[in-house]
């Protein structure tokens, strides 16, 4: 079943019957190629260009709950290229590039939106930061521009450019950042996996890793064993949780961050706004709704849910750049687990268990990693091989002194 | 969540910072680089009871090792860091 335009008249002229299920629920095989464990926006990535790239279609992806029940139903949308480091911006310019044609890529109506990120500074220090940033982006070709404050006021005239604290002085704009619509994105690499032969095998939980001679056979799961010659692991937020099972432990702390959405309004922002001054960022979803967040609480959680502190530190990062925001009201407030990991970029590697891979620590920024971290983990799980944008993401870094902290704050995941 | 301090009673946690595992307490002292580099870097990360430190920053400043749920958010219990180390120094003189 293709989607088109077409399609759609079609069945609009035949009272939608002809619409499908848009993946199969099939049973567990004894025996696979390649198991993903995660049915998340990354593992159902990885297994889609396991298929398409590399051939490899006898694979499945094993998901404990249901598809896309965790962070890629619970991010705040954003996709952006805007990364410093050698090592994480070519990874993320990818991504994006990835992002830009992903719909025609897997047939799925994604709601990719090129709306714009600016991120402002409140000081001549922070300027100088970005314009070194942007430097940095125009390395890969991402694209930025370092707008003054005259700049940023005909684009978003209502924002609070004289806070006695935190005055707006300008902005670094990436154009072709902006959102997607993060279940979209889910159910497309869903389809598109099962259309080439991926197996998505929802409620069913991964108990235990069968690893003899130093090599993975497969995973117990509560629906049996079933083997695979290699295993790729893509469960952010719970990867120690996983890798235990595997005996490993992990740079990584899973902390629990909120976002927060308000009733729906008229268009008041088209792009993305992020607050320079404290932790704030802030889009219009095209329902109309605000859709924003700010920190994680700070502390280790699997809780899913976060405190009423930070809920208030949020939203005075809002009044502080934008007050007309205290005339809209809170509709929901949710949150997700983020693996944290000890430098503030992820980790796609192999492991000391032969045949057992690993996709993790994407700290906050999994969302927009989605594409890129589905594309070099299906290339390391098909060829052995790191792909070339994700070199850096080693398992092994930390102890060889090689980490790529983006905010030079160490070992210290809380402040990531 | 509130965090009952064993001298000041019950506090709010925002008075403290949080830093992480209570065994960031048993620093190696071996030279050893394998070993610090499991030390600084590598975290049970349990789902479960969990210790951990917390800096009592805008209060008396010592710091506490908490016993919290991290499934839960609930808080089972708080001890003086001084003390958990003067405990661990005498187990193993």
């Amino acid at each position: 079943m293709k989607f088109s335009g077409f399609r759609v008249v079609a069945e609009a002229l035949r009272g939608h019957k002809g619409w499908k299920p848009l993946w199969r629920d099939p049973a567990p095989q004894s025996e696979y190629d390649v198991i993903i464990i995660g049915g998340g926006g990354h593992g159902l990535a990885t297994a889609f260009y396991l298929a398409e790239v590399h051939g490899i279609r006898k694979v499945a992806v094993l998901e404990k709950g249901w598809l896309g029940s965790g962070n890629i139903g619970r991010n705040t949308t954003i996709i952006r290229s805007n990364y410093l480091l050698p090592g994480n911006q070519p990874f993320y310019e990818f991504s994006m590039k990835l992002w830009e044609g992903l719909e025609q890529a897997i047939n799925f109506n994604a709601m990719v939106s090129q709306r714009g990120i600016l991120n402002l500074y409140h000081s001549d220090g922070q300027r100088d930061a970005y314009r070194r940033r942007g430097n940095a982006m125009h390395l890969t070709g991402a694209g930025a521009e370092l707008l003054d404050q005259d700049a940023v006021r005909r684009m978003y005239p209502w924002l609070n450019f004289d806070n006695a604290r935190f005055p707006i002085k300008g902005g670094l704009l990436q154009r072709r950042a902006g959102t997607a619509r993060h279940d979209g994105v889910a159910w497309g690499y869903a389809r598109a996996a099962d259309l080439r032969g991926v197996d998505i095998i929802q409620n069913c939980e991964v108990t235990g890793f069968r690893i003899e001679h130093g090599r993975v056979q497969g995973v117990e799961t509560n629906r049996g064993f079933i083997g695979a010659k290699k295993v790729g692991v893509a469960v952010a937020g719970s990867s120690s949780r996983v890798m235990a099972q595997a005996g490993l432990r992990l740079p990584i702390e899973s902390h629990v961050l909120q976002a927060f959405v308000t009733e729906g309004l008229k268009p008041a922002i088209d792009g993305v706004i992020t607050f320079g001054a404290g932790h704030f960022y802030v889009s219009q979803s095209d329902k109309g709704g605000l859709v924003f967040g700010g920190d994680i609480d700070g502390y280790n959680s699997y809780a899913q849910r976060g405190n009423l502190p930070v809920v208030e530190d949020v939203v005075e990062g809002g009044m502080a750049l934008m007050p007309r925001i205290g005339r809209a009201r809170l509709l929901r407030s949710w949150a997700g687990l983020m693996d944290m990991s000890m430098d503030g970029s992820p980790i796609i590697d192999r492991t000391p268990v032969d045949g057992l891979y690993l996709n993790a620590g994407w700290c906050y920024g999994g969302f927009k990693a989605t594409p890129a971290s589905g594309y070099a983990f299906a290339h390391l799980l098909a060829t052995d091989t790191p792909h070339e944008t994700a070199t850096a993401y080693r398992l092994d870094r930390f102890a060889r002194g090689h980490v790529i902290d983006e905010k030079g704050v160490g070992a210290q995941p809380n402040l990531h | 969540m509130l965090i009952p301090h064993p001298l000041l009673g019950l506090r709010d946690a925002q008075e403290f910072t949080y830093l992480g595992d209570a065994r960031l307490i048993e620093r190696p002292t071996s030279g050893d680089e394998a070993e610090l580099a499991d030390y600084v870097f590598q975290r049970d990360n349990p789902a479960g009871l969990h210790r951990e430190l917390w800096f009592h920053e805008q209060g008396d400043r010592s710091w506490l090792v908490v016993t919290r749920n991290t499934l839960t958010h609930e808080i089972l219990g708080a001890e003086l860091a001084r003390d958990v180390s003067l405990a661990r120094k005498e187990g193993t003189a």
